[in-house]
């Protein structure tokens, strides 16, 4: 048993460290520390701090601007990031978008599409869920019918995150009814100012505008479009839940989330004592500790595992389930620390206003908005059947 | 980083595994576990022939292994195999023997010449040694003990019982040879026993050795907790069996999503308790030894029981019965939580190694 990096992997761990200590810049981090929504502009600043160092994306290979990393460096960056609350990227293009092209793209798809990815010029976002698919995605029923040199996009996208930033959409359509549901989509790009592409927002629990509903109406979208082969689409998306999910255990912002509580309980009193001493959420928390060092281990387990070839799926299946349910747990201690000061909506006080830390402010809208982390990305009632599968084969 | 048993340990674990699958049913642990001297000499014997007891010794002091990582591969395939043999206290009291300089009686022990088990609870302390009353005095004949000893695993039969007093320098470590114990089985199986002393005299092997003692306990709840992990697993991997089997409503039971899904979170709280385990006895010589181990030891006595009471519902009526093997695993696990500290014990364990917030 070696629990530990080796001395290369932790030499890269303290460039990454020492890399976002020198240029996360502070406002950027204290916002995502706050749970406040970060512009598109904040956003794309911090990305193009990372491009300007090659690590905007960091699981694309060397060739096409990304670093080269292995899955440990991955892991490494990933887990920092979250540390040092540097905001995340937008996922779609770079961890999504990106390897879909180099997996089933043209070449010229490649050179066309991924540099505009990597220097911010397009921001991509995804439209999977409909109104009427969402864990039973394969029932999706937005059309592409083939028209000469077009497709003609009809139906509704739904849960469009950060669509209102975006420029472009990859989307699954329905280009057969023949056959299984499965065997009939297709992964299409789509361009957003097209005629016929119209986005309308979402408001959520939180308040906030983090989704988007989009609808086409006779969309023509070029053939050249296409990712893969005309009704390749299904074998994509399952590409995508279960590649490309660094991170999906979530132990950086659980680490951190558990460190803010402890900051917050320390300066927090309340009926006579500090919460850091009542005993019910020193308890509390340090169940939650336990759980969460038990994950980093299995994170590393599983992760010692991919590194050493064997096949992901179930694996990060589990790393989902319990991931979330501790990053869901560690958002209701914070919020119940803050007893009847998590009530006042945050925009309504100024810091100085406030009885309580400015940076809990958002406390309570966070914890609601943290409630989609078991819904989405594949529900975690999906990630039980894709367990129960492998367990109850045969 | 890697997490792979080395070629020594694989061989370890494969050739106990193997042992207890050919020696060890569920019928002999019936027979041996519920009755005076709650073992099986003959297991007994065949465990220290293969080395089992050796492996918790150093080359140094006589043995061929001696690191948690060994105790953690051996007590994993005793947890697998239901093993209700005394290892416990051997592994404690091979321990404290070792610190001591009694290597002499250390060697005896791993050749399977004698038992010995540590006397160091009482009736009102569970885990916290700060509140240890048994007193040691010194006279002119040498030391005697006075007060009460409870929870000694694996005593009933024991040759030599190390046993944990105040002796007015800190807390000593004494040995004594076989005095009158109240024995009992464990419902799990296994002996136990009380010790009621009145002046016993026994030897002094350290006036002032609490690091040691709260060491050994450690090395114990690092057992303990492989233990449990074993038998989560064998335990799931049962469940998993049955539900295929059983058919009800004209289909197999194990079919229906409500019970694949807690199916799927007990195998994701066994890969958790896994992986604290790996991390409890990797990093046992380090620093952060206590905190590593309560955190383990409070996620297994949780996991543990919430795996054991799920397996016996998805069993259904089946589950209840003394006649099937689940019910003696699940049972073993519950039972795991009692010792060396339950849950709550270690949070509060937890709770008072957490450094202020600033």
């Amino acid at each position: 048993m070696d629990l530990e990096f080796s001395p290369a992997e932790k030499a890269f761990r303290d460039e990454v460290r020492s890399f976002l200590s020198d240029h996360l810049p502070r406002q950027i981090a204290d916002k995502v520390d706050a749970g406040k929504e970060l512009t598109k502009e904040e956003t794309l600043q911090w990305q193009a701090i990372l491009h300007a160092r090659g690590w905007a994306a960091p699981n694309w290979p060397v060739d096409y601007g990304g670093p080269g990393w292995d899955a440990v460096q991955r892991h490494i960056f990933a887990e920092e990031c979250a540390l040092h609350s540097a905001p995340r990227l937008p996922a779609f293009g770079l961890n999504m978008l990106g390897p879909v092209l180099l997996k089933f793209g043209t070449e010229d798809q490649r050179r066309a599409i991924l540099p505009r990815i990597l220097d911010g010029t397009d921001w991509w976002c995804q439209g999977y869920s409909e109104p009427g698919a969402g864990s039973d995605l394969a029932s999706l029923k937005t059309r592409a019918i083939r028209d000469g040199g077009d497709y003609v996009v009809n139906g509704q996208k739904t849960w469009t995150t950060l669509g209102q930033h975006a420029n472009k959409i990859f989307c699954l359509v329905r280009t057969s009814t023949e056959g299984k549901p499965q065997e009939g989509i297709s992964f299409l790009l789509v361009d957003l100012d097209t005629p016929g592409v119209e986005m309308r927002p979402i408001r959520l629990i939180d308040g906030g505008h983090e989704v988007n509903e989009v609808f086409f109406t006779d969309a023509r979208v070029p053939v050249e479009n296409l990712v893969g082969e005309e009704n390749q689409g299904w074998t994509i998306a399952k590409y995508l839940l279960t590649h490309e999910r660094t991170n999906i255990a979530g132990v950086g912002f659980s680490a951190r989330d558990l460190a803010r509580f402890r900051k917050l309980s320390g300066q927090l009193r309340r009926d006579g004592r500090s919460i850091a001493d009542n005993p019910v959420y020193a308890a509390r928390a340090a169940e939650i500790e336990a759980e969460l060092e038990a994950l980093r281990i299995t994170n590393l387990r599983m992760l010692a595992n991919a590194r050493d070839g064997a096949a992901e799926g179930a694996q990060s299946s589990l790393l989902k389930l319990k991931g979330t349910q501790i990053r869901q747990a560690l958002q209701e201690l914070y919020r119940s620390a803050l007893g009847p000061h998590a009530a006042p909506e945050a925009d309504d006080l100024s810091d100085n206003e406030r009885v309580v830390p400015a940076e809990s402010a958002r406390a309570a809208p966070v914890y609601f908005n943290h409630r989609k982390l078991s819904i989405f990305g594949g529900s975690n009632e999906i990630q039980r059947n894709i367990v129960a599968k492998e367990l109850f084969r045969g | 980083m890697d997490f792979n048993l080395t070629e020594d340990h694989q061989m370890l674990s494969d050739t106990l595994r193997r042992f207890l699958a050919d020696n060890y049913d569920i019928e002999t642990r019936g027979r041996a576990a519920y009755a005076a001297p709650y073992h099986a000499a003959e297991i007994w014997a065949g465990l220290a022939e293969l080395g089992i007891l050796g492996a918790f010794l150093t080359e140094d002091q006589g043995g061929f292994g001696g690191t948690a990582e060994d105790v953690r591969v051996i007590f994993e395939e005793l947890g697998r195999g239901l093993c209700a043999e005394p290892v416990l206290g051997a592994l404690m009291g091979l321990h404290l023997l070792s610190r001591a300089g009694r290597d002499d009686l250390a060697q005896a022990i791993i050749a399977g010449e004698g038992r010995i088990a540590l006397a160091v609870y009482e009736p009102q302390v569970a885990c916290d040694l700060k509140h240890i009353e048994a007193r040691a005095q010194e006279t002119a004949d040498g030391w005697h003990l006075t007060g009460r000893k409870s929870a000694i695993y694996g005593a009933p039969g024991a040759q030599h019982l190390l046993i944990v007093a105040q002796t007015g320098q800190g807390l000593g470590l004494f040995l004594a040879a076989a005095p009158e114990l109240i024995p009992a089985a464990m419902v799990d199986g296994g002996g136990v026993a009380d010790l009621v002393m009145d002046d016993l005299p026994a030897e002094c092997l350290s006036p002032d050795c609490a690091d040691w003692i709260e060491a050994a306990l450690d090395l114990g709840r690092v057992a303990l907790c492989a233990e449990a992990v074993g038998a989560m697993d064998f335990l799931i991997d049962m469940t998993v069996d049955y539900l295929k089997q059983r058919k009800q409503f004209g289909r197999s039971i194990g079919s229906f999503q409500a019970l694949q899904h807690r199916v799927v979170d007990m195998m994701v709280e066994l890969e958790q308790c896994r992986s604290i385990t790996i991390s409890a006895a990797a990093r046992f010589d380090g620093p952060d030894r206590g905190r590593q181990v309560s955190m383990a030891k409070n996620l297994i006595g949780r996991m543990g029981t919430r795996v054991a009471e799920e397996a016996i519902q998805l069993h259904g009526g089946i589950g209840m019965t003394w006649e099937y093997p689940g019910a003696h695993y699940a049972k073993r696990l519950i039972m795991i939580d009692h010792q060396l500290g339950d849950h709550n014990d270690h949070v509060l364990r937890l709770i008072a190694s957490q450094p202020k917030a600033a």
